[in-house]
């Protein structure tokens, strides 16, 4: 959960983007890292395998600025998405505040992130979350993409609780930032109800 | 302890009673840097030879490799492995847990052995461990009885919004 340092007044908050292999959540983090300027960022961190794919975890470290003298920073992590790491994807869950799904809107992907989705709550729960009571938000991916599933579809799938949800292209960084700021201001509230 | 789920808050006291203690230990293990860091990755303090040292990414890193090793543990039925140590050609990390919570890292080289490292932790963490104690009671009686209000109690739209501009 968030660290709030009276002594170095800082603010520290931990977001994490999961979904099914291949949705796009490194790609997520690598548009974040590229956009964002020298001073905001820390190194970015990919623990992944010869072929790329996410081992362990990605890690983004920024600085957005701050928020009634105290430093907020957000440490962006994302998990791997293959279903077979799913004890590695567990672990990146200990001390979230938000989350980001990364929905895959390919036709073919369907079942891949309601599994995914199912796979969060179930995981979540282990360490004692609730997904309906985090801050949480939805990015419909590859809406570039010829054979995707419609808004609607998705949307009634994987959306009953209507968290806020944003179409995506995270290849041209289409709905990054967005996505990204709409959880930061959800973790902020809720850290303000929480006060 | 430190519940898993409970928001860390460090306080300007416990943070220089924190760092004494990990100045005193940098000395007495004649080692070369020293830094804490809470299990969900976050760095709470660092001395030593930090300059050159990517300390936001050791964290986030230290703290992946605690989870790690956890989940290796209790797969075999332990607990956890409440010390871990990476030898280098050069440099060796010693990593041990305190309080169930916080993670204690000390880098050293050949000017110290592992044997006096660990022997150093182990004392450290036993005064650590009653900072962090103090700080958990002092956390709970600031929530009752709401001297110190949180920063965060009045923070706007603009204000969120703001971080973006």
């Amino acid at each position: 959960m968030s660290f709030i340092n009276y002594a170095s007044r800082e603010i520290n908050c931990k977001i994490v983007y999961y979904g099914p292999g291949l949705c796009g959540k490194t790609t997520n983090l690598q548009f974040i890292y590229n956009k964002t300027a020298e001073e905001s960022k820390g190194k970015m961190i990919s623990l992944a395998t010869e072929t790329e794919r996410t081992l362990f975890f990605d890690f983004l470290p920024l600085a957005l600025g701050e928020i009634r003298g105290f430093k907020t920073r957000f440490h962006l992590y994302t998990v791997p998405g293959q279903v077979f790491y799913d004890a590695s994807r567990k672990l990146i869950l200990k001390g979230v505040d938000g989350i980001v799904f990364v929905a895959d809107s390919q036709e073919e992907r369907f079942d891949a992130n309601i599994e995914s989705m199912e796979n969060l709550k179930d995981n979540l729960e282990e360490q004692g979350f609730d997904l309906d009571k985090l801050p949480f938000v939805i990015q419909y991916n590859k809406r570039d993409l010829p054979n995707v599933s419609t808004m609607e579809e998705l949307s009634n799938l994987l959306n009953p609780r209507q968290v806020p949800e944003l179409e995506g292209c995270a290849m041209t960084g289409e709905g990054v930032f967005e996505t990204l700021k709409a959880v930061a201001k959800l973790v902020l509230n809720d850290l303000k109800k929480g006060s | 302890m430190l519940g898993p789920q409970s928001s860390l808050v460090m306080y300007d006291e416990e943070y220089q009673r924190i760092l004494l203690l990990l100045e005193k230990l940098l000395r007495e293990a004649n080692s070369k840097v020293i830094f804490l860091v809470d299990k969900n990755g976050q760095l709470i303090a660092a001395t030593g030879e930090t300059a050159n040292l990517d300390t936001t990414s050791l964290a986030s890193l230290t703290a992946g490799n605690i989870a790690a090793t956890g989940g290796l543990a209790k797969l075999i039925g332990e607990k956890e492995f409440s010390i871990l140590f990476h030898e280098g050609e050069k440099d060796n990390i010693h990593i041990s847990i305190i309080g169930g919570r916080v993670i204690l890292v000390v880098i050293f080289d050949q000017r110290s052995s592992l044997g006096l490292v660990r022997l150093r932790v182990k004392k450290a963490s036993n005064e650590l461990g009653i900072v962090f104690e103090d700080l958990v009671n002092k956390t709970e009686e600031e929530a009752i009885s709401g001297n110190t209000p949180s920063p965060f109690a009045e923070i706007t739209d603009d204000d969120i919004d703001n971080l973006f501009n």
